[in-house]
Parts: C-alpha cells; sequence; structure tokens
C-alpha cells in the first residue's frame, strides 16, 4: 500500500543523505521525497511516499526511528490526513489548442503562471491522484515539460507533528 | 587556556578513561601523532594494516565490554578501516573510529589523500560525523562515547580534518550528553513483560534461545537465574556462546546452520520461544515458512525495535535491555505460585534427551591424521576451558564454535555477521591487550590467518603471546565443503597451492613456530605451547588436519531447522 511518512530531523549536512540510503540500502521504494527547514531552523521536514506491505512498512517506520539524526517519525496514513503537491507543465497552446487549453486548467482549478504565443505554463496543486488525472486528460502530444515537487502532508486536526 | 585540536582529541581520550588506541599514522593525524607522543595516559598500539587497528580495537571492546579506539589517517587509511568498521557494525560492538581528513577547505577538491570517509562508511556505522568546526570537537567526541556504548551498540566514527587539529579552543570535556533524537530504551513494557511470563509459564514445550544481546547487556547471571527457574532447555547463538555455561545440563549447544540436532529440533518443535538479545538471523532460523510449519509463539526481547518482527513475526514483542527485563521477569517469576507444568516438562525433556542422544557433534577420530575437532576438544583441556578464543571464518570457526565449550561470556571472540576473514589475529591483540595474563589462542585457517599474517610483526613489537592454532587443511575448506555438496564436487579455486612453511614464517617474525602432523604430537604441542616455558612467546601451531572434513550438522540453504544433514 501507498504510505505517506512524515519526519522531523536534525537540520545537518548529510542528514538527507543518510535516509535516502537507508532506502536505497535496504530496498525499500520512493515515490517521492521533499525536505525543508521548518519554523525552528534546527528542524528539517522530509515527506516520503513509499509503498510496501504492512511489513515492510513497519521496518521503514523502524529503521527511520533508528537513524540518530531522525527526532520523530509519523505514519500520516495511520488518520486523516492531507496530501497536497505542487506540478507545473508546460504546454502547447497554439491556435484552436489554447482555448481548450485554458478551459483544461480551469476544470483543475489550476492557474497559468506563464503565456508565450506557443505555449501555457500552468500551475496546479492538490494531492498527486488529481495531477494524474490532468495529465491525463491532456493530449500527451500537448505536453511539453512536467516538474513536480512531490508529496507534503500534514495531519487533519490536532494531529500535530512536531517536537 | 586554549588547546589545539589535536590536544583536544587526545584529552578527550584521556577523559574518556581509554586506555589503549589501535593506529596507523599518515599526513593527515600527524597533529594527533604528536600529541600521543607527548603524553602517556594511553598506550598507542601500531598495528601493520588499518583493517587490523580496527579488529584489535574491536577484539579489546568484545573481550571488556569498554568501547574500543582505532585511528586512521584519511583517504587509504580509512578505507583500509572500511572491513573492520562493518564487521563491527554487523555483531554491535562498541567502537569509536578516528579518522583524519583533509583540511575543510581542500574538502571536496579531490585533494591529496581525501575520501568522502562519512559517505563511505555510513551504511556501516551506527552514526558518524564530520567536525567541521574545532567548537565542536570535543562534544562530538562525547556523543560518539555515548551513542556507541548505549542501546544497541556499534561503531562510530568521527572524521576529523587536518586544519582542525592546528586550530586552538577552549577545551571542556562534557561530563553528560543528551541528544534529543536519540533515546534508547532499556526498561521493557510492564504488561509484555507479564504477558511473557504468563505465556511461557502456560508452555509444554518452552524453549530459550539466547544470543549476542546477552553477552553485549553482560546478563550471563540473569539469564542463567531465568533458564533455571523455568526448567527449559537452553540455546545460544553463536554470538550468544558463553552467555549460558556450555557445561550446564540444560544447554543444548547452539541452533542455526552447524547448530546441534537437539537444539534445532526443540527450536522447531517447541510451542514458546523467546528470543533474549537475538536476532533471528537465516543462519539460525534457516527457511521461515519452514519454522512456522510448527505452530509456536514466540516472544522476543530486544533493545532495537527494528530487529524485531524483522525475519519472524512475533507474538509478544518486548523492547528493552536484556538485564532490566530478565531482572523484571525474575522478579515475577519468584513471586509467583505458578509453575511451568511439571508432567509436561518431563516429557518435553524425554524428547529433548532422545534428541540429544544422536549426539550429533561425535567425530571419528583417527590415529593416521588428525582431525579438526580433536585439536579443539584437547585445547580445551590443555586451557581448562578457560582461554580466550578468537577465530577466523570458515570450518575451523564452526568446529570452535562446536567443541571449544564455552562457559563464560566474552570468552568467544569472532566475526558472526559479517564473517571476516582475516579478524582472528588482530582480535586476539586486542583481547590480549586487555587481559595480559589470560591465555588467548587463536583458532584459524591457513586461509584466513594470511588475511592479516602481517601482525605478527605487532605481537613481536608489543609481546603479545597470543597461540595460533592453524587448522590448516590447505583448502578454503568451508568453500570446498559447499562445493563437494551443492556443486557436485567441483572444487573452483578452494584448494590454494604454495602455502608457506608457517613454522618458518613465524620465526622469521621473531616467533616459535611448531608443526604437528600426527594426532599423538596434538597434546603434547598444546600443552607445550601454554607451558609456563612459552608464557611469554606467541606460538604459531601449524596442524596438519584431515583435507577432506566437514562441518556437521548442516542445514542446507534455503532448508528448514529439521533438515539437517548429519553424519
Ligand atoms: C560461516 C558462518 C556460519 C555461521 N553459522 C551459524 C550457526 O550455525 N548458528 C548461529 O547461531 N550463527 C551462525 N553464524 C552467525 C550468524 O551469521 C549471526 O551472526 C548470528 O547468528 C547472530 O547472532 P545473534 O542472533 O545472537 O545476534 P547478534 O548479531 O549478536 O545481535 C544481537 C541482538 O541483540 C540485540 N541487543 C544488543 N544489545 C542488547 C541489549 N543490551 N539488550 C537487548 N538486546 C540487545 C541487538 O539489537 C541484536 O538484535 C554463522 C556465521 C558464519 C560466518
Ligand atoms: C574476507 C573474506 N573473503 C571471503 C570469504 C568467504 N569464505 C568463507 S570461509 C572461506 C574459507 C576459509 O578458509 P580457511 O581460513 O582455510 O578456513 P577453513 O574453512 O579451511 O577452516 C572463505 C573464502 C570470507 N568469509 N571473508
Ligand atoms: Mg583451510
Amino acid at each position: 500500500m501507498r504510505h505517506i511518512i512524515s519526519l522531523l530531523m536534525e537540520n545537518e549536512a548529510g542528514a538527507l543523505s543518510r535516509v535516502a540510503g537507508l532506502f536505497s540500502a535496504r530496498g525499500y521504494n520512493i515515490e517521492s521525497l521533499t525536505v525543508a527547514p521548518t519554523e525552528d531552523e534546527t528542524l528539517s521536514r522530509m515527506t516520503i511516499v513509499t509503498r510496501g506491505s504492512d511489513d515492510v512498512i513497519e521496518q521503514i517506520i523502524k529503521q527511520l526511528n533508528k537513524l540518530v539524526d531522525v527526532v520523530k517519525v509519523l505514519d500520516l496514513n495511520e488518520g486523516d490526513h492531507i496530501e497536497r503537491e505542487l506540478m507545473l507543465v508546460k504546454v502547447k497552446a497554439a491556435g484552436k489548442d489554447r482555448e481548450e487549453m485554458k478551459r483544461m486548467a480551469d476544470i483543475f482549478r489550476g492557474r497559468i503562471i506563464d503565456v508565450t504565443d506557443k505555449t501555457y505554463t500552468i500551475e496546479l496543486t492538490g494531492p498527486g491522484s488529481k495531477l494524474d488525472a490532468f495529465l491525463e486528460a491532456l493530449d500527451a502530444s500537448v505536453i511539453l515539460e512536467t516538474v513536480r515537487t512531490g508529496a507534503s502532508g500534514i495531519g487533519r486536526g490536532d494531529r500535530i507533528l512536531r517536537i | 587556556m586554549e588547546l589545539t585540536g589535536a590536544e583536544i582529541v587526545v584529552r578527550c581520550l584521556a577523559d574518556e578513561g581509554v586506555d589503549f588506541v589501535f593506529g596507523y599514522p599518515g599526513g593527515a593525524v600527524l597533529n594527533i601523532y604528536d600529541e600521543i607522543f607527548k603524553q602517556d595516559k594511553f598506550k598507542h598500539v601500531l598495528v601493520r594494516h588499518e583493517q587490523a587497528a580496527v579488529h584489535a580495537a574491536d577484539g579489546y571492546a568484545r573481550s571488556t565490554g569498554r568501547v574500543g579506539v582505532a585511528l586512521v589517517t584519511s583517504g587509504p587509511g580509512a578505507t583500509n578501516a572500511v572491513t573492520g568498521i562493518a564487521t563491527a557494525y554487523m555483531d554491535s560492538i562498541p567502537m569509536v573510529i578516528l579518522t583524519g581528513q583533509a583540511p575543510v577547505p581542500a574538502i571536496g577538491l579531490d585533494s591529496f589523500q581525501e575520501v568522502d570517509t562519512v559517505g563511505i562508511t555510513r551504511p556501516c556505522v551506527k552514526h558518524n560525523f564530520l567536525v567541521k568546526d574545532i567548537a565542536d570537537l570535543a562534544a562530538t567526541i562525547k556523543k560518539a562515547f555515548y551513542i556507541a556504548a548505549s542501546g544497541r551498540p556499534g561503531p562510530v566514527l568521527v572524521d576529523i580534518p587536518k586544519d582542525v587539529t592546528i586550530y586552538k579552543h577552549a577545551y571542556e570535556y562534557p561530563k553528560e550528553v543528551s541528544l534529543r533524537s536519540y533515546n534508547p530504551v532499556t526498561k521493557g513494557h510492564p504488561g509484555q513483560i507479564k504477558k511473557a511470563v504468563q505465556l511461557l509459564l502456560s508452555a509444554k514445550r518452552p524453549m530459550i534461545y539466547a544470543g549476542g544481546g546477552v553477552v553485549l547487556s553482560d546478563a550471563s547471571k540473569q539469564l542463567i537465574e531465568f533458564v533455571k527457574l523455568l526448567g527449559a532447555p537452553c540455546t545460544n547463538t553463536l554470538m550468544g556462546l558463553g552467555a549460558y555455561p556450555a557445561n550446564d545440563p540444560q544447554f543444548l549447544g547452539m541452533p542455526g546452520m552447524h547448530g546441534t540436532y537437539e537444539a534445532n529440533m526443540a527450536m522447531q518443535h517447541c510451542d514458546v520461544l523467546i528470543g533474549i538479545g537475538a536476532r533471528f538471523d537465516d543462519r539460525v532460523i534457516g527457511n521461515p515458512d519452514h519454522f512456522f510449519q510448527d505452530e509456536k509463539k514466540i516472544i522476543h526481547v530486544d533493545i532495537d525495535p527494528a530487529s524485531i518482527s524483522k525475519r519472524v513475526k512475533v507474538d509478544v514483542p518486548i523492547v528493552g535491555g536484556v538485564s532490566d527485563v530478565l531482572d523484571e521477569m525474575i522478579k515475577i517469576l519468584k513471586a509467583s505460585k505458578e509453575r511451568p507444568d511439571e508432567k509436561a516438562m518431563k516429557s518435553w525433556w524425554s524428547q529433548v534427551e532422545l534428541w540429544r542422544s544422536r549426539e550429533c557433534l561425535k567425530f571419528n577420530n583417527s590415529s593416521e591424521i588428525i582431525k579438526p575437532q580433536y585439536v579443539v576438544q584437547t585445547l580445551h583441556q590443555v586451557t581448562n576451558g578457560e582461554a580466550y578464543v578468537t577465530s577466523d571464518v570458515g570450518q575451523h570457526q564452526m568446529w570452535a564454535a562446536q567443541y571449544y565449550g564455552f562457559n563464560k561470556p566474552r570468552h568467544w571472540i569472532n566475526s558472526g555477521g559479517l564473517g571476516t576473514m582475516g579478524f582472528g589475529l588482530p582480535s586476539a591483540m586486542g583481547v590480549q591487550l586487555a587481559h595480559p595474563d589470560a591465555q588467548v589462542a587463536c583458532i584459524t585457517g591457513e586461509a584466513s590467518i594470511q588475511m592479516c599474517i602481517q601482525e605478527l610483526s605487532t605481537c613481536k613489537q608489543y609481546h603479545m603471546p597470543v597461540k595460533i592454532i592453524n587448522l590448516n587443511n590447505r583448502y578454503l575448506g568451508m568453500v570446498r565443503q559447499w562445493q563437494e555438496f551443492f556443486y557436485g564436487n567441483r572444487y573452483a579455486e578452494s584448494y590454494m597451492d604454495a602455502l608457506p612453511d608457517f613454522v618458518k614464517l613465524a620465526e622469521a617474525y621473531g616467533h616459535v613456530g611448531m608443526k604437528i602432523e600426527k594426532p599423538s604430537d596434538v597434546e603434547p604441542a598444546l600443552k607445550e605451547a601454554f607451558s609456563p616455558k612459552l608464557k611469554e612467546r606467541l606460538v604459531f601451531m601449524d596442524f596438519i588436519t584431515d583435507q577432506t572434513e566437514n562441518v556437521y550438522p548442516m542445514v542446507p540453504n534455503g532448508k528448514g531447522l529439521s533438515e539437517m544433514i548429519l553424519l
């Protein structure tokens, strides 16, 4: 099953490579990984999307907890949570496609953030599945470039990950 | 007063109470060596290869329970140390490894003798640090010792750039450290502990499977009391040998690939199994599906949550230190009126005795040719079973484990997890320095010993009277055995021609050499080697043994525990 794992770790050189190294060394899969500092500058927050059986996910959580730089780990799938990802897509937008492309962006609540006479760059946020759906709705030949941030996640309500 | 980084390193080691540092100098650590020259708080031991520095520190740590310390230079010094570090990591041995590094401004520029030591060692250390600022130096070394020795122990590496050893800074060695991200648990969950004791008391066929964690937490005494209270059979993994005395009737020997018939049958057919500081290794459990064909409940005590339910699903997990958890269990057992079901235990033991009567370790001794098992048995007699025994990797290692009979913990020193050939001699050096008056034997093979043979020179320099028992079968015996069993007798590259004359070799290094070719000479040779006359000397005993001997029992790879090949 797909899991979103959030963790807080010491904001130190090399901390990211410890996590990435753990996943490759133990053969866990990483669908996406994002990391950035938090409001507490000594901490970074990382979100990892991975897949595995319950046993594998349990091992991943334990192994992450075991890393000396990791302060806290939370499997967001254990409760209600919100997932968001940002995608930028550059598409062909010439002639009759132009109007159609604008309409598609609207349907998916995307914003056109850069315009040339032949292209649009569309910004889209949402859960990964929504971004996938948008790409599927487009004709593959009009897509020039995509860039995705990977998922970020946060617990709903008073589910809070902090130290 | 301000000290240089090099002075700080040396002061930290002294303040940590380190008595031996095993190392090898080079450009990046010259400042540290200059400070070592000026001090007398600890002794530096100059090895002949950095791998041996780490193995020696490891042998010191395994035999004392204290943190072993190694110091090597940057680049090739660090890469040579990697095998030693990985060896310690796999067996959870507390160590601190200090490495030199290119100066901070030179890092990343492919500078002279620069390697990414932190990157290279990351997967085989408990943790590592690169100290870029002298202000962090003392605190980092303190953290390294703390992390290495606490929780599940392991090697911690501190990489120190050369310029950091030159700068000056005020020195204060922190008395304590606490890390918000690292808080190992030692006390087990009381509810889980109660549940475990209940389950054990209700068992009809209980089995106790204890491993290296018992040795690491110095909980041998508790283990013995616990086993006695339950009246159950007990097995020790290769890493746990000595945790429970081999001469006690409740001891069934080692489990696993080369475990005894009785230990493996009892592991397979018990109804409640408690794993204590043992990690359900693939060499011990065999094929996990086969292991569960006979239903059983499993209790697992381990300080590392990640060890629990990793390879085998556990019914009652207990995260905690062996000694704390056993203390609690013993308390509950003593307070409880309940006792194990007497009738069930009687019939369980008669089953176990039936398995034991198979005498799986019996071998056909010979008056013509030296049997390796016989050498190990005789070594036990000659040393009263009290020697520290280190070993290398191969058949000789298994025979040492099966036939020496360890009655005390920390006396059996071997590389179990990584299986590192070359470990035996250097680790014996660390053991001998830690226990200068003790008998230290290194049971090795003619192939393994050649992987760190250069250390004979270190032994000479520091007067280490290690007794080397070379079980010379002219083969990579363990490899040959697999080729005989599973590769149609095709002995691909497992025969070693052109072996050195080990007697002359030992003599060339300034030691005593003996070649023993007849079974009747085995005992006299061992007696002489361990006699007062040779007490101060390293003796290299080259036993020419039966080339065709195999290690039995054997659970073939992928087979179940009860599917042993027996002699
Ligand atoms: C050629 C060869 C053949 C081998 N054949 C066999 C064989 O037949 N049988 C066999 O048993 N082994 C064999 N081995 C060794 C095997 O590979 C493993 O190294 C060994 O079985 C592991 O032992 P262990 O389970 O006791 O764990 P260890 O590696 O000793 O690990 C200790 C466990 O205890 C935990 N622990 C540490 N400290 C504490 C504490 N304070 N409190 C609680 N828990 C703690 C750790 O987290 C870990 O899970 C062989 C090795 C070689 C090289
Ligand atoms: C560094 C290293 N290389 C290779 C191996 C694989 N290996 C395991 S046992 C063995 C043979 C050891 O031969 P020897 O030391 O003569 O011992 P014997 O089995 O003959 O007793 C080999 C090559 C290993 N364990 N370690
Ligand atoms: Mg051999």
